[in-house]
């Protein structure tokens, strides 16, 4: 596999800033079409309300009013908080997702790096948007912050760890960490000796899945895991003190987080930006067609609408738990059932 | 042990629990104490009530609330109005159900004066009042979700209460503050086509209450959040002088629109006086589900056998009313509402005292607060559903 073939003939400075670019574009562009389908529209929808209607034709230039409001508004920094890690929280939490975007794979040879550690390395950096949110509610010298970052460490802590031990029957069945080839054998594999569908991890990993979008639930402190936010008793909590460009990062990076773990899940789960190789008799990576660099990405955003719709439908439909029940569902119910998952997988691994 | 042994057990405990805090005597983790206050600007708290909670981590260990920041004086107010005028001002008392916060005092003005309002009237004001028993509590049920972090049952409920507030808007020209009664009567008839809109709307709402029950009561997450949250037994209910949804909810049967007899017209009709046996969160949620259900049965009933006639007794143009004091209670959407009302044969009360339910009901709140969790505060707050303008006053 040809590692640079879209950029072959340029220098690394504008393959490194084409790559940066795209960072952005696969960064914001999932998280403004999530923000308005789905937070400005569908809410509304599901609330017998239309939403923004005034900014362009059905409300669509409402994303660039809000960015233009939150850019206007001033920058306040509380009196006693810590100034310069109050400054930098919001950016910690962005950079995590801009790190998760790193390794997943638009296309053949759409990618930003393509390391055989990929899982591993896309569940270490999900974790370092805990850091953020951890001193984000402790630089702002206030006691809903405080609650709000605590809450969400513990959380976040113990929702790492059904994500891990789900992916691991992934990772088991695939039998490689790094995700460009975790799509190629879904895409190639077959079931039961049936290639047409190639073997989407979907229906073999099922409880892993479903464990999976459990936990990024919870990595996302979306309702019914909100309690970090939650509005109506921390007053945003972690967020309380932010305004202004600060806040919006957050808002983004909140958004952003979501697509990319829709990616994520989709290239775990749902054959990521592949179609079944053998309606067009592809049987290496090789042997994959060019087309499919730009027909990859447009596959693989179709399924991030879809895991975000599940997403976002749950969040506005359900009330948010306590924390103590919180994680009592993490460590007695999602952990013991991902472990009875990886052992069943394992098994069935060596079984056929 | 007998149960106020248990109450001042409790109470002592968390003194006891208060004061280690404070002296850093908990030695197991070396926590200190913090001081959280939960409002005056907070959003769970419907207005500015404040809560101060010393918490040890995230529970609870002394509670007491703070209220007085909406303080408008209309009992003071109401000694410089004449009766007439009053109504304007104690229909803002609790401002969701507001027509019947007027109910009581015209009744106690009524009273003293010794006149009854004619059966139209009376059939009239208890459909009013029922009405807005409704606007209020559907708030309630939407906002319910809000608190605990479901933010679409609001909008349901703010679009199915919108066409009560029609209703009401048609009958007296005023959505939130009708200021439609008046001593011995009402302003008005009802305008044409209320009958049928009313039987409409009463459908409507009671396709409303079934999706709350499918959407909010029947979520897991939503009954794990409030079953034995916050219970209250139902001695203690009686001791802190809990009214309305709050005491059935724990098991007392008592309703005071069929337990005391006033020119209204609810001992016309066949109803029903829900209680629960259990007294904890989800219990006043689901009596106050089940409360708006046999309000509409109420009012559907009372609109099938409304009597024709005036809606006005014969009363002076200037009402005068004579000397001596009188109170009457009502059971309004959010407990027992009464005044008392010292007349010294003016034009305005001499002295008038209200009773307003939410008042009360918050009283409880150091003690049922006592050693629940942070979120627990704000569904227990929720539940015990208090209106700033009613405790305040």
């Amino acid at each position: 596999m040809n590692a640079a073939l879209l950029a072959a003939d340029l220098p690394y400075w504008a393959q490194a800033l084409l790559r940066v670019l795209g960072g952005v574009v696969a960064v914001l562009l999932p998280a403004g079409t999530i923000v308005y389908v789905f937070l400005f529209k569908m809410m509304s929808f599901m609330q017998s309300r239309l939403g923004p209607m005034e900014a362009g034709p059905y409300g669509s230039m409402q994303l660039f009013a809000e960015v233009g409001k939150w850019l206007q508004k001033e920058d306040i920094t509380p009196e006693r908080a810590d100034r310069f890690i109050f400054k930098i929280a919001p950016l910690v939490v962005l950079v995590s997702t801009f790190l998760l975007v790193a390794v997943v794979p638009f296309g053949p040879d759409a990618w930003f790096t393509n390391f055989e550690a990929g899982v591993f390395y896309m569940l270490a950096v999900s974790s370092v948007s805990v850091l953020g949110i951890l001193i984000a509610g402790w630089a702002s010298a206030n006691k809903y912050s405080l609650l709000g970052g605590l809450r969400a460490a513990g959380q976040l802590i113990a929702y790492e760890l059904p994500m891990v031990l789900a992916v691991i029957g992934v990772i088991i069945q695939a039998g490689t960490m790094n995700l460009q080839d975790i799509v190629f054998a879904q895409n190639a594999g077959s079931m039961f000796g049936w290639d047409g569908l190639g073997n989407p991890y979907i229906l073999t990993q099922f409880v892993g899945f479903i464990i999976f979008m459990i936990a990024v639930q919870a990595e996302l402190t979306q309702t019914p895991f909100d309690m970090p936010i939650a509005e109506s008793e921390l007053v945003s909590g972690y967020m309380t003190e932010y305004s202004g460009f600060r806040f919006l990062t957050f808002f983004i990076a909140e958004f952003a987080t979501a697509g990319v773990f829709s990616l994520i899940a989709s290239v775990l789960f749902l054959g990521g930006w592949g179609i079944p190789f053998a309606w067009f008799g592809w049987d290496t990576m090789d042997s994959v067609d060019n087309w499919m660099n730009v027909v990859g990405p447009l596959i693989m955003f179709t399924k991030m609408m879809l895991l975000s719709f599940i997403i976002m439908w749950v969040r506005f439909s359900y009330p948010r738990f306590r924390e103590d029940q919180l994680q009592r569902f993490a460590w007695k119910v999602l952990v013991p059932v991902s472990l009875v998952n990886i052992m069943i997988t394992a098994i069935l691994k060596v079984a056929f | 042990m007998t149960s106020t042994e248990s109450l001042i057990d409790r109470r002592q405990l968390s003194y006891i629990a208060a004061q280690a805090a404070d002296a850093r005597l908990n030695v197991e983790l070396e926590t200190e104490g913090m001081t959280l206050n939960i409002g005056p600007q907070h959003p769970a708290t419907h207005g500015t009530l404040r809560i101060i909670a010393r918490l040890d981590g995230e529970q609870v260990v002394w509670a007491e609330p703070s209220c007085g920041y909406m303080h408008r004086g209309y009992e003071k107010l109401t000694e410089v109005r004449t009766y007439p005028q009053v109504t304007a001002l104690v229909n803002r008392i609790d401002w969701l159900g507001s027509f019947a916060n007027e109910v009581p005092f015209i009744l106690a003005a009524e009273k003293l004066m010794e006149i009854e309002a004619p059966p139209r009237a009376q059939w009239i004001r208890t459909i009013l009042f029922e009405l807005s028993r409704i606007a209020n509590v559907s708030l309630f049920l939407g906002d319910l979700g809000v608190q605990m972090g479901a933010i679409t049952p609001v909008f349901m409920a703010f679009r199915d209460r919108e066409y009560v507030l029609n209703l009401i808007e048609g009958a007296t020209g005023g959505r939130f503050h009708p200021n439609f009664d008046r001593i011995g009567g009402l302003k008005d008839d009802l305008p044409a086509g209320f009958i049928d809109e009313t039987r409409v709307v009463m459908k409507k709402l009671r396709n409303f209450c079934d999706e709350m029950e499918n959407l909010l009561f029947g979520n897991e997450i939503f009954q794990s959040r409030t079953r034995g949250i916050g219970v209250i037994p139902k001695d203690v209910a009686m001791q802190y002088g809990l009214s309305g949804a709050n005491l059935r909810a724990s098991g007392v049967d008592w309703d005071l629109r069929r337990d005391q007899t006033l020119p209204m017209a609810w001992n016309k009709v066949d109803w029903k006086v829900w209680t629960h046996p259990d007294g904890d969160s989800f219990a006043r949620c689901w009596v106050r589900l089940q409360e708006v259900r046999e309000s509409t049965r109420i009012v559907d009933q009372l609109l099938d056998n409304i009597p024709s006639g005036p809606v006005m007794a014969k009363v002076p143009r200037i009402i005068k009313v004579p000397e001596g004091e009188a109170w009457v209670s009502t059971e309004n959407p959010l407990g027992e509402m009464g005044y008392y009302v010292v007349s010294k044969g003016d034009l305005g009360p001499f002295r008038t005292k209200i009773r307003s339910a939410s008042f009360n009901n918050i009283s409880i709140v150091p003690w049922v607060l006592k050693g629940v969790y942070v979120p627990d505060i704000i569904t227990i707050l929720a539940s015990l559903y208090f209106i700033l303008g009613d405790i305040d006053r």
